[in-house]
């Protein structure tokens, strides 16, 4: 029996490395609360959290600045949150396939949030739902951006202006 | 004298086009909750001119900015269908309208809306918005972005279709239907205002 557990837990394991090799990146699906987690986070980083989709084309237009953004300041206080809005249903059919063709390094993660309307204040009352939206948060501090970006130096402008 | 006062005339309209730069987020401008709709004179895919005094006996219109290439948008298109054959026989019809440029989103073009349009019989009139004059008027920011209108053309709902963008069968607040409801019996709507994912209105860049 032991035995039994143990060579699955075994399988288990080689599985996970068998799929981090496959998969160079991950992408979870997270809820609403923990969306709110990651925005309400408290510390001294600041995190750029980018509301995009696959098919959506000023999202994807702008999306090398998140990742050139999230090259320069690996390992600093500066850390990129993408947050895919494409259905759920379309996370293994266009969501992982579009992070892996990219290589996005950056963190990905689709929210299931189910009913925009009861969440899209929460991420900031200003935003009408239209992507690309961008939140930065610094500490208690917060920037919401309902906009695309068209170079890196305006997303620091930003970061530095709420630091 | 008359270089002077183009001057300051330059001066006014540049003073008041900055000014405007600034206080400038367009979901602030545009119509509200007990406003009086603008009517328009837009073209369909049917080939007619279509303006809401074009409606007789309408109890009320859902103007619905939409488009073909959003995601968003095309999820909702067997929607739009199944409210217009629902509410257009009770007086209040589905007019869509596309706000898109298609200079800059090919795929909204107006040929490309009658080919939609074709393919997916919609039962009612599909406008392009050419020259993007009317969806600023509206306060529209995304695809799609509805307003239910009484027979007043007072706004009584702005916002999402329903509560489920994903799966219509998971639905659970259909807001346009309860509109329609409301207003049909005299009662005030709940919740006059949604917000809803959608895609941004395609301009060139300024």
């Amino acid at each position: 029996m032991i035995t039994h557990s143990l060579s699955k837990f075994v399988g288990f394991i080689v599985l996970l490395m068998v799929t981090n090799v496959t998969f160079s990146q991950r992408v979870d699906v997270i809820s609403v609360p923990e969306l709110q987690s990651i925005i309400n986070t408290n510390n001294d980083t600041t995190y750029v959290i980018n509301f995009w989709a696959t098919w959506c084309k000023p999202c994807v237009e702008e999306m090398p600045y998140f990742e050139a953004l999230h090259d320069k300041y690996e390992g600093e206080k500066v850390k990129v949150v993408l947050i895919s809005l494409d259905f759920k249903s379309q996370l293994d059919k266009r969501v992982v396939p579009f992070v892996e063709k990219r290589k996005l390094k950056p963190y990905v993660a689709l929210l299931d949030g189910g009913n925009p309307n009861d969440w899209i204040d929460l991420v900031d009352p200003s935003w009408s739902g239209a992507i690309p939206a961008t939140l930065f948060v610094a500490g208690d501090k917060r920037k919401f951006l309902e906009q695309s970006f068209h170079d890196l130096e305006s997303i620091e402008t930003i970061i530095q202006s709420i630091n | 004298m008359k270089k002077f006062l183009f001057a300051v005339l330059a001066m006014v309209v540049w003073t008041t086009s900055f000014a405007s730069d600034i206080n400038d987020p367009p979901v602030e401008d545009g119509l509200k909750v007990g406003d009086v709709a603008p009517d328009f004179k837009l073209r369909s895919t049917s080939g007619i001119w279509v303006s809401l005094n074009n409606y007789e006996n309408a109890k009320g219109y859902i103007v619905v900015f939409t488009c073909n290439h959003c995601p968003w948008a095309v999820k909702y298109e067997d929607r739009l269908i199944e409210l217009h054959n629902t509410f257009e026989p009770l007086g209040y019809p589905v007019i869509a309208i596309n706000p898109n440029d298609p200079q800059v989103q090919p795929e909204d073009s107006y040929t490309k809306m009658i080919e939609r349009a074709k393919e997916k019989d919609f039962p009612f009139e599909y406008l392009i918005d050419d020259g993007q004059q009317v969806y600023p008027q509206y306060g529209a920011t995304k695809t799609p972005h509805v307003y239910v209108l009484d027979r007043t053309r007072t706004v009584r709902y702005i916002g999402a279709i329903d509560d489920n963008p994903e799966d219509a069968s998971a639905v659970t607040e259909p807001y346009v239907a309860k509109a329609i409801g409301a207003i049909e019996r005299g009662q005030a709507v709940d919740p006059q205002t949604t917000k809803a994912i959608g895609c941004t209105i395609k301009t060139k860049k300024k």
